[in-house]
């Protein structure tokens, strides 16, 4: 996916709005849209680590 | 009643008669009246309950039954855990019209089966989505050592209740820090446990993947106690292990001989305070740190934990979001909305990552028993702040008050804060140590406190 910056938030933002049935005022568009940038740099900076496919999520210390 | 007094001084006065429950109670009730009006520390007062409970441990004392190890000893909670007869906030404004919750949390009952005394609720930043103390609906908490500083959050009231001298123990939720930062911003001591050590069972949730509750106290000891007494197996929390309960306090003086400790380098260097520097180079030396060692890829893992926290809270609260959007502080509903509109590869990646990172730090422990790291980049920033510079940067405020703690409870650690002393203000540091070892924790907390090293600083009163 490309630079945060070159990518149509905006747009993003109305239709997930919509498919999520959440009722966003415009002015709050501003500050979602800076926190979903910076949430997804940083999903960006994650997906990009190579993990093997056989690594399964184990949130718990059993041993 | 000496406002400063420790839990276990109060229970040790009180189990051999030198002092009454109701005496006790009765100065902190007093107390919270006189100074909680500048601390905003307080949601509620369980006053009634609290008066009954006392009078029926001291009549127990009278007829001869033993006091417990907490016995007389007042306490609060974050007021995200559930006081029956109390609709359980979480620092929100919509949770004021839940149904008063039917039972108290696990952890209260079994602080009272130890012969604490609930004496109140404590205010905090709204669904714990925060991280310095302040609240849209209920006000800020403030800092007992400035009361223009932030206390830090979410657990917001508690720092600032114990720092304050209100109640020498209380109850907080760490997510990301949320007891951590408070401790270190107030000069406390905190304990987060393991993942899945403690019962959040008939606690309001955060993020379920990363929840824990545990203690914050003007004294190590004082954590040992109360986290030994809310040891132990419950069923109603899912992820809650079935372990038998391992006591911190037996082992708790016996010194730090032959313990292998390095501190966290890289990533927790990093836009550290000099104030940090000093305090983890202070621990450091009095541990006999040998050298650094590396937290592989601690960057990631702190943004591993943002992207789970933003879904996983975004997910929680999507109904109340599409409901009552109005009725959230906008700061935490913004954020929450941004996080609902993730895709899914983002969370489960998040998640996997978090597997790896778990086996590449629990090896660190195959030749250590402790690692340090600075609690928080900086002591407490003022109440309102918005940047703050870092090494010669200005950065937002409130994503970076985190980032020390955040790659450490990814992985469900247990971590001690210790408070170090320093002038004008005081600073935390983390002792972590591997899965299940909060004995080890606590034990180096108390070592640190014997050598003076550790300390939590008297604010002025007021």
């Amino acid at each position: 996916m490309s630079e945060t910056e070159d990518w149509p938030f905006d747009a993003f933002i109305a239709a997930a709005a919509a498919a999520l049935a959440l009722p966003i005022e415009p002015a709050w568009q501003p500050q979602i849209k800076a926190h979903l940038q910076v949430i997804w740099r940083l999903a960006q900076e994650v997906a990009e680590f190579d993990l093997p496919d056989e690594l399964e999520p184990a949130p718990v210390f059993e041993t | 009643m000496e406002a400063w007094r420790t839990a276990a001084d109060i229970a040790g006065a009180v189990a051999s008669g030198r002092i009454t429950v109701l005496a006790v109670l009765e100065a902190t009730l007093e107390r919270i009246k006189q100074h909680d009006g500048a601390l905003n520390a307080f949601s509620a007062l369980t006053t009634e309950r609290a008066l009954t409970k006392a009078r029926a441990i001291d009549l127990g004392i009278a007829q001869g039954r033993s006091a417990g190890p907490l016995a007389g000893v007042p306490f609060a909670v974050k007021n995200l855990i559930d006081v029956a007869g109390l609709a359980t906030l979480a620092g929100s404004k919509i949770n004021a019209s839940r149904r008063p919750a039917a039972l108290d949390s696990p952890l209260i009952a079994r602080l009272e089966a130890a012969g604490a005394v609930l004496v109140g609720t404590l205010n905090m930043g709204e669904y714990a989505y925060d991280f310095t103390g302040e609240n849209v609906h209920y006000g800020a908490s403030s800092n007992p050592h400035d009361l223009a500083l932030m206390p830090g959050g979410s657990s917001s009231g508690s720092g600032a209740a114990v720092a304050g001298g209100l109640v020498p123990l209380a109850l907080g939720s760490d997510t990301n820090g949320s007891i951590r930062v408070p401790a270190s911003f107030c000069g406390l001591f905190g304990l987060k446990p393991t993942y899945g050590r403690l019962s959040r069972a008939r606690s309001f949730p955060f993020v379920a993947s990363l929840d824990h509750l545990g203690p914050l106290a003007r004294s190590s000891l004082d954590l040992a106690l109360a986290y030994d007494a809310m040891q132990g197996h419950d069923a109603a929390d899912p992820i809650c292990v079935d372990r038998p309960i391992e006591p911190a306090l037996p082992s708790l003086e016996l010194g730090i001989n032959g313990m292998r400790v390095a501190v966290a380098g890289g990533y927790f260097k990093r836009g550290l305070s000099p104030a940090g520097q000093e305090a983890v180079a202070r621990v450091a030396a009095a541990l006999g740190a040998s050298g650094e060692v590396e937290l592989p890829q601690a960057g990631r893992a702190r943004a591993a934990a943002y992207v789970i926290t933003a879904a996983e809270a975004a997910t929680l609260h999507l109904d109340r979001l599409r409901r009552r959007a109005g009725d959230f502080d906008p700061a935490v509903r913004d954020r929450l909305i941004a996080g609902a509109m993730l895709p899914a590869p983002f969370v489960v990646r998040a998640q996997k990552f978090r597997r790896w990172y778990h086996d590449e730090v629990l090896r660190l422990f195959d030749s250590l028993d402790a690692i340090l790291a600075p609690a928080t980049p900086f002591t407490a920033p003022r109440l309102g702040q918005q940047t703050v510079h870092l090494d010669g940067v200005e950065l937002p405020l409130r994503p970076n008050i985190g980032i020390f703690t955040q790659p450490i409870s990814f992985i469900g650690l247990p971590v001690a804060v210790v408070p170090v002393p320093l002038q004008p203000l005081p600073i935390g540091v983390q002792i972590i140590v591997p899965p299940w070892r909060e004995d080890v924790a606590l034990r180096i907390a108390y070592s640190l406190e014997k050598n003076g090293v550790a300390l939590a600083p008297r604010p002025p009163d007021r």
